[in-house]
């Protein structure tokens, strides 16, 4: 429930190469077009080929894979065709992923005048599957209905409570839940994954219908379907209600009250208190931490019906980790930010950005070790856990001397894959029932 | 830009983003037989997408204007101070932009602040209209039903 871009993580999983399409793609997009000069002088290739992805004004592309380094000719005049039809599908699909970010950001494009022409060409056009991008930029340009379509709605509910950063929520409840002692239940297992996927859902809706306009000022959020008309606010409201009360009742009835109580205090305090503090105070950041770390604990609270100290260390190191992974994040998107009217470290107070992101690297070490001491997992864990938690920690160190985009890209890339792997150290160190027994015996 | 939408159509039309402000305008549909009710919400809905393009319109041209402002008097600054080299950096890193987006945030604070609390309010009444308008259609539609029968 946290409001950070799941697409980024969903991205990276679909292998390097689509990593290195949406990193300039990113890049792109946050760029501000004065500082290509200072990007030039990096040598690495990679940000080389950053100054031709800008320079997309001139209508080049570069293939921004690193194994094909192609320039594709200028785009054809709008007049032939904007599909590029003729083109290899390499190269069209190069074209495209990166056409998508630059139109609504320079409108000067060509593409506009000729609407009527293009509106006559669409209908008569074959649109290649792999293209479909280009017709999205297109249609961007053109007014469309607002009229929902059955085949589309599932699409659009999905984009709109962020199914994915829901999958991540879930999946951080089902750790929660395995983590805890006593002997797995599964229908329990399930009712509680339902139940918080159900809660998510209902919180990431809201959050999308109060922020509509700040949404279509921000490059990352532009594309959410109530910033796109493709649903009412009334329609995000009622799938809202209706994924909260079953998910709260699933949560309260089949699992237990308090991980219930836990998942309505969770909505909101996302809903009621994150989303509006974004536009008032700093504060937000360590409420949106809360809100990331209450999932894994109503795992632990559904698992044992009890919230104890191993609940509290879980949620404490999902709360510690969401600092090094938003704060780094948040670097890169200052100029939005500051133009959208929200409030966060990285804009009014840069250095205490940094600070905490390295405080909570280094507290994630500090908890880690208290995990054994708790019972929760063996010694083994903090141990095994060392190397990726000092890997973090340093590029948190990196991030909070050198300041810079690089630094924190670095670290956010990091926090994204240290995340999984921890938990599921934990996971494999968890402590079992027998082996305390069996320590004791030696001992005597 | 003047959008006119088919004839056939009986539902509202939104268009691309606004080039100053970034948001969609909509373009609403007037039904021949619209109630008090729907007249309220439409005009409600109208005054609010012109108050937001507004805001955002302006929001938006002022940080464009007040940034490269800003661009150009630290170049300035440092061309005086170093003297005119050729090539010369003429562009600021962003954590020399840094400083302006920190200020610029602050300068505006009490402006966001009017406007989320405005924002929070129209959205809600807007919404709640909305769900008024479609009780009162269903309210409608049952009570057409029963007269005819009867008729």
């Amino acid at each position: 429930m946290a409001a950070f871009p799941h697409s980024f993580s969903s991205r990276l999983l679909t292998g390097w190469v689509g990593g290195c399409v949406w990193y300039l793609e990113r890049r792109a997009l946050l760029e501000s077009p004065h500082k290509f000069m200072h990007l030039f002088r990096n040598v690495n290739k990679q940000w080389i080929t950053f100054q031709h992805f800008n320079f997309l004004k001139r209508m080049y592309v570069t293939q921004v894979n690193r194994i094909l380094n192609q320039q594709v000719k200028p785009k054809p005049k709008p007049v032939a065709s904007p599909f590029l039809e003729k083109t290899s599908s390499d190269e069209a699909k190069a074209e495209i992923d990166e056409m998508r970010p630059l139109s609504p950001l320079s409108p000067s494009l060509s593409i506009k005048p000729d609407e009527k022409q293009l509106i006559e060409l669409e209908s008569a056009s074959t649109i290649e599957g792999s293209i479909d991008v280009g017709k999205e930029t297109k249609e961007e340009k053109q007014w469309k209905e607002m009229k929902v379509h059955l085949d589309d709605l599932p699409g659009i509910l999905a984009r709109l409570s962020k199914i994915k950063l829901t999958a991540l929520v879930v999946s951080t409840t089902s750790a929660g839940f395995a983590l805890a002692p006593g002997p797995f239940d599964w229908p329990c297992f399930l009712l509680t994954s339902l139940g918080t996927g159900l809660a998510s859902c209902a919180a990431n809706s809201i959050n999308q219908f109060f922020e509509v306009p700040f949404d279509s000022n921000m490059n990352r959020t532009k594309n959410r379907p109530l910033v796109r008309g493709q649903i009412s606010p009334l329609l995000a409201v009622s799938f809202a209600t209706c994924c909260a009360v079953p998910g709260v009742i699933l949560l309260t009835w089949g699992v237990n009250p308090l991980t219930g109580a836990l998942g309505l205090f969770n909505i909101f305090l996302y809903t009621c208190c994150y989303t509006p503090l974004k536009r008032m105070s700093i504060a937000n950041t360590w409420v949106g931490a809360v809100v990331g770390a209450i999932p894994p604990v109503m795992g632990w609270t559904a698992a044992t019906g009890g919230l104890d100290a191993g609940g509290l260390l879980l949620g404490g190191i999902l709360y510690s980790w969401q600092f090094p992974h938003f704060n780094a994040l948040s670097w890169g998107l200052r100029e939005d930010y500051s133009r959208g009217g929200y409030c966060m470290m990285s804009v009014t107070h840069p250095g205490l950005c940094r600070r905490v992101a390295l405080r909570h690297c280094l507290a994630l070490v500090g908890l880690c070790v208290a995990a054994p001491v708790l019972d929760v997992t063996t010694w083994a864990f903090p141990v095994v856990s060392l190397p990726i938690n000092l890997y973090i920690s340093y590029l948190g160190f990196r991030f909070y001397k050198d300041a810079d985009r690089k630094s924190s890209r670095k670290l956010f890339f990091c926090s994204l894959w240290h995340l999984p792997l921890l938990l599921l150290l934990m996971l494999t160190c968890k402590q079992r029932p027998g082996e305390e027994g069996d320590k004791e015996n030696a001992q005597s | 830009s003047r959008f006119c939408p088919p004839r056939k159509s009986h539902h509202d039309w939104i268009g691309p983003p606004d080039r100053h402000s970034n948001l969609r305008p909509v373009h609403f549909f007037v039904p021949e037989n619209e109630s008090s009710l729907e007249q309220k919400l439409r005009e409600l809905r109208q005054e609010t997408q012109e108050w937001n393009q507004q805001f955002w319109a302006n929001q938006n041209l002022t940080f464009s204007k007040e940034k490269e402002d800003f661009i150009h008097s630290r170049l300035q600054g440092r061309s005086l101070g170093l003297g005119v080299e050729s090539g010369q950096k003429t562009t600021l890193s962003a954590e020399e932009m840094a400083d302006f987006y920190k200020e610029f945030l602050s300068k505006n604070f009490q402006k966001h602040m009017y406007y989320n609390r405005d924002w929070y309010r129209r959205n809600f009444t807007i919404t709640f209209f909305m769900g008024r308008v479609v009780l009162e259609r269903m309210w409608n539609k049952l009570r057409q039903k029963p007269k005819k029968r009867s008729s």
